[in-house]
Parts: C-alpha cells; structure tokens; sequence
C-alpha cells in the first residue's frame, strides 16, 4: 500500500502512460497553451507531415508579438510582428486548435487566460512552450515550461517523455506584513534559495504565508518558480482556488463540478508526506523587495542598500556582482531609495491581473506620474473589468498610459521596449541585460511598489504612502 | 537529430555565473528562422559586441586560441531563464556540441539532449578546475565520451558524469523521440480511455454553458 504522498506525486502518477525501466516517464497531457512564439514547432509538424493530435485541448493566443496599441491583424503597422501574429491565426486554422486571436475579447497572456477561462484546473499536467508556464501551478497543477521540440512532440502526441524531479517544499510561515505581495514573497524565496536553488526540483509553496495569499498572489508566487530555476511550483488547491474556478467558461459546471471537486479535495500533501528538501522562510519578515542586479537571486528589502561585492567571499560571485553593479551603474552601500527611476512597467505574466491593477491603482489614486509610465493588463478580460471598476480613469489621469493586453515590455518583442542606459521599475520577472530593450537597466518590484516609483520617480516604500493616505 | 558519442575539441572556459538564455541569444533574434544565414551571429551577440557593433576583443569567445572551440566549460545556473530553444541551436551554429557546468536551467538543460548538444552536469570545484587548466592552456582540448561517461581534461585528469539512461540512448543514436513515442500507442490509447472515464469533466470540447 502507498504511504502518504506529496501532491506532485499524486498527480504525477495519475498521468503515467508508460513507465520504462530506466525511470522514465511518458506523461499525458491533459491541456497545452501555445502562442505566437510557437511557430517552430508548428513549422517542425509541417516539416514532417504530422497533424494535431487533440487539437481541443490545445489554447492559442497571439501574446509575444501582439502590439499594445491595436487590436486587429490587419492594423500591426510593422511587417515581422504582423507575420508572427497571423501565422498563429493561419496555424490555428489548419491544425484546429482554438485560438483566442488579437480581435479576440479572451485573448490576453496565456498564463494569464489559461487561469481565467478555467482552462487551468487543479490536477492537470499543462505544458506551454514558455518558461513561465509554472505560474499555473498555483492551482494545484504540474504545469512546465517546454522547448520547441518538445512543443512539436506534444501537439503530435498529446503525451510527453519526463523523467521525475524531486520535490521540494518551501514553507512560508507566520503573517505577511501590511504592504507585502505575492511578488516579495517570492523575491524573497529567490534571494533565499538563489536562481539555481530550484533546479531539478518541483516545488510545493506552502503555509501560512502561501494560504493568506489571494489566487492572483498565488499565481505571481508559482510564476517565478523558474527565476529560482525550477520548472515546477505547485500549490494545494483550497475554498480560494474553487471559488476562483466556478463559473468560468472552460470549468466543470453541474454534477461535473461534483465530481472534479471531490477529486480535487483528494490532491494536498498527505500529513507525514516526505520531501527530497525542506526549507522554511519567514514569512513575518519579508518587506517589498526591489532587485539590484541582473539576476532575480540579486534582491534587497526596499529599506536596504545596494549590496557590497568586497564581502563576497566567491571570487565567480563577486566578479558577477561588479559586473551586475557596472552595468546597472549603481554603488556599493548606496540605499536603494536613493535610486531614481526613469520609467515604470505593470504588466506581464507575473503582474498584470485585476488584484495587480487594484493594488497600484491604490497607491496612484489622486497622485501624479513623474516619469514615463505604462501599463498592460494581463489580458482582454483584466483590461475590460479594470475599466468597469474606473481603475483606467485613475491610471490615465494620473498620466500613465492604458495600453492593450501583450507580453510587451517585459520581453520586448512586440515593439514596447526600454532604450539602453534606461531605468526601470518593473513588474516583470527578469532583470536580465537587455531584457526589457538592448541596455535597458531592469528593477523587479510588485505593482504597489512600481506604482509608488512612478509618483516619486524612485524606489519609495510603498508602505509610506499607503500610510499617508 | 546528430548522434553524439565522444567528441575531442577545443574547450573555453567562461566564468560568468547565471548565463541565462537572453544572453545566449537576445530575445528580438528569436523571429529569426533557424536556416537564416545569419543565425550564427546571434549568438552571445549583445556581450560579444560593442555599441558600434565591433567585436571586444575582451570577451573570450572572440579570441582567437578559441575559434575552433566546441566545447564549453561555464559555471553555476548556465542556461537559466527563457525556454528558447533558439539558445541551442545557436550554439549548435556556432559548432558547440556540448556544455560543461556545475548546474543547468532545466529547460535549456532538455533541450540540448533534444538537439544533439551535450550538457554534462559536474561538481562545482572540477568545473572550475577545468576552467582554470583551460585559461592557463588558452586553445587545448578536451575530450568527452558519453558511452563510458566521462570527461577528460587538458591534462588527462578524468571525471565520470551522470545522466538519465533514456536522454544518453536517445543522444547516442540520435533517436527522434515523436518517432519513440508512436511506439507507445496502444499504451497512449488504453491509457486515455481509462482516463476519459475518470476524469471526464476534462474533456469538452467547447466551453460549459
């Protein structure tokens, strides 16, 4: 008989198709996102005369190149954009998967419409040629990111060759402080564990500093998995989780909803399950975190300064420091609310959904914008029911601009990019060189804290200001 | 794909922790396809380069005992980031066939063997022992056999390495694995039937009333 089991292991196990003697794992795939990068693959079926194996459980929507500014193919003004995004429209169409398109009301960031349209359940394996595809495991799913190849086996198989990671549990304990989201929870952990401290592992989020956290909060934590180098980040479903996913488009209804529900209440971690790692963070000391240098693992407490590479003991780790101090052209000792920004970013698959937007809108409500200021919703949906709560009103008058739903400037592929030497505040999740735009300077905060550098034109504890109000 | 056994080639070190797949090939190359003849220019492309597009002379891949390099020995985290496949085939367009570190990010990590580009995971001090052998030996080789799992340096010191046993077939035989897996499909079959049953809330096609 089976002891107890981790979560991972329970769903795990129930998609074994094939178990080979070496320990690998043929895996079925119960939902699969593709978007507007996932051309290769589709060329690669093409290539070899291959169809779509369950193109109905297959989701397209045109996020990595869409523009912010227009919302039909016909009006993309620059020709390599036009060409990404129709050729997901015309792959679509001659593969038969279902394709939220840029005209689309649903279309929006796929790890943030595959939450929203209930595509995302609880114990499902979902995989998505994005590395960001962790986030879903917020909802109590394996969910990983894949490259093409794997993309392509995948739409022609419907089933995936992994071999299994060990498991990891990251308990955040005690209270999360006024001021502190989901996003500072996992800088935290990431500053912690460090960007490799994940590889190789699934990790399971939890405790009390997990469990208070809303489905949004959730969702950013489970997103960044993989800036701590892990594929995997799930979290148990709970009453949070079922409330979110009733009712929306692709969800259970009826005695279906029964059913997935009791099967769902069977998923967290059996008590005296065994983990390959433990490891605790103290969730009542966590502040909102701003990144210094070009690696998510390079963090600090907003009430901190800029860290000193002199007492790094790794002479790899120092020179990494230096190098990350130069090209961020900041000084050792320096605190970072010293450090003036020169524009601010909300958006992305890790910060952009309707509680994101609130929690800026909050901090923005009758304050100006000092520097260039930009936001876009994480899809369609966020951006219609942001502008039904008036949150666009404040936004706008506070002179940012209300962009369309994309990938945008997180990556930089659609056209909204940082010019070199430019700093900014932003929501994403990779501070990389170059990230946002070749020589563009990249500080990862929470929505609370770009929207407070946005109105004091550098990084401000956002707890001061919620305080003056 | 290119079947990989053991490969004896010029090695250089690079001792940049971190080395996420932006840096490898920055993201505004990725709409580029892989025939493109430029595609071995993408490759570290902003860190090779100065503003005006010049190649620094500074950064080791542009020098020149390291021309003939296939082979890389990095440090902690190589290939972290972005799930850009794009990462390894501009490494595989620039003649690299394998990658030595103390850790890997997953994805990129799987990509290789998906590729016929070896990551060889080794313990941190021999990584960067190698390096070191490597900076003071600017141009010599190293050799690697994936059959007997073992990487031998400059100066014949030799390492055993772990990998999966399915990755190491399919690498050594350069296996397509869409091809493997239709192997499995009665499995595939009987399997989704059974699971058509038990979870059947799964399978609408379109979105619940």
């Amino acid at each position: 008989m089976a002891g107890p089991q981790t979560m991972f292991d329970k769903i795990w196990n129930r998609h074994v198709i094939v178990q080979r003697d070496d320990g690998q794992c043929l895996l079925y795939v119960d939902r699969h996102l593709a978007h507007d990068g996932s051309f290769h693959a589709f060329s690669m079926l093409r290539q070899d005369g291959r169809s779509v194996k369950r193109p109905q459980q297959v989701f397209a929507t045109p996020d990595h190149y869409s523009p912010t500014d227009v919302r039909t193919i016909e009006a993309i003004e620059n020709d390599e954009l036009r060409e990404k995004v129709a050729i997901l429209d015309e792959n679509a169409k001659e593969f038969g998967v279902p394709h939220f398109g840029i005209d689309d009301e649903r279309m929006g960031i796929v790890h943030v419409i595959g939450p929203e349209l209930g595509i995302t359940q609880p114990g499902i394996f979902l995989v998505c040629g994005d590395s960001h595809t962790s986030t879903h495991g917020a909802m109590g799913a394996i969910a990983c990111g894949i490259g093409a190849s794997e993309v392509a086996h995948v739409l022609a198989t419907q089933c995936l060759w992994q071999s299994k990671p060990k498991t990891m549990r990251i308990t955040v304990t005690g209270t999360l402080g006024f001021g502190v989201t989901g996003k500072d929870v996992i800088l935290a952990i990431i500053g912690q564990i460090s960007a490799a401290g994940g590889a190789g592992y699934a990790i399971e989020y939890a405790g009390s500093g997990i469990e208070q956290l809303s489905m949004e909060g959730r969702l950013t934590v489970s997103n960044m998995s993989i800036e701590a180098g892990c594929r995997m980040g799930l979290i148990a479903p709970d009453q949070k989780t079922y409330d979110y996913l009733e009712g929306r488009p692709y969800a259970p209804k009826g005695a279906e909803w029964d059913k997935a529900l009791a099967y769902w209440k069977t998923l967290p971690t059996d008590e005296g399950a065994r983990f390959d790692r433990e490891v605790t963070v103290d969730g009542d000391a966590i502040a909102p975190m701003v990144t210094w240098g070009n690696s998510p693992e390079n963090v600090v407490q907003v009430t901190d300064v800029v860290p000193d590479p002199s007492r790094e003991s790794n002479a790899e780790r120092r020179q990494s420091m230096l190098d990350a101090l130069d090209y961020m052209d900041l000084k050792a000792g320096m605190p970072m609310t010293d450090v003036a920004v020169d524009r601010v970013f909300i958006g992305s698959c890790t910060n952009s959904r309707i509680e994101d937007l609130r929690l800026a809108a909050d901090v923005v409500k009758g304050r100006r914008a000092v520097v260039p200021s930009m936001i876009s919703p994480g899809s369609m949906q966020v951006k219609a029911a942001a502008e039904r709560e008036g949150l666009d009103r404040i936004f706008t008058d506070a002179g940012f601009e209300w962009r369309h739903s994309a990938c945008s400037m997180c990556v930089g592929l659609n056209g909204d990019s940082v010019d070199p030497g430019i700093r900014t505040a932003s929501t994403s999740n990779r501070n990389f060189r170059g990230r946002q735009g070749p020589g563009s300077r990249t500080h990862l905060v929470s929505p609370a804290m770009a929207a407070a550098a946005a109105v004091t034109g550098k990084f401000t504890d956002v707890r001061q200001l919620m305080e003056e109000k | 794909m290119e079947a990989f056994t053991t490969l004896t080639a010029t090695a250089v070190p690079l001792d940049m922790v971190n080395v996420d797949t932006d840096q490898i090939i920055p993201a505004r190359f990725l709409k580029r396809v892989r025939t493109d003849p430029e595609y071995d220019t993408f490759f570290f492309h902003d860190l090779r380069r100065n503003k005006d597009g010049s190649q620094r002379d500074d950064f080791i891949l542009n020098q020149e005992p390291y021309k003939d390099a296939q082979i890389i020995v990095a440090d902690d985290n190589w290939g972290c980031g972005s799930s850009r496949e794009a990462a390894v085939w501009t490494l595989l367009a620039n003649n690299f066939r394998c990658v030595i570190a103390p850790s890997f990010g997953d994805i990129h990590y799987n990509n290789g063997m998906k590729n016929g580009m070896l990551p060889i995971r080794l313990p941190k001090e021999d990584c960067a022992a190698l390096r070191r052998l490597l900076h003071d030996n600017a141009g010599a080789a190293i050799t690697v056999e994936l059959g007997a799992q073992t990487v031998t340096g400059p100066d014949g010191s030799t390492y055993g390495f772990e990998i999966d046993p399915f990755q190491k077939h399919c690498m050594m035989e350069g296996l397509d694995h869409i091809g493997l897996t239709e192997q499995y499909d009665a499995d595939f079959d009987a399997f989704e039937e059974q699971y058509k049953k038990e979870a059947s809330w799964l399978f609408r096609p379109e979105p619940s009333a």
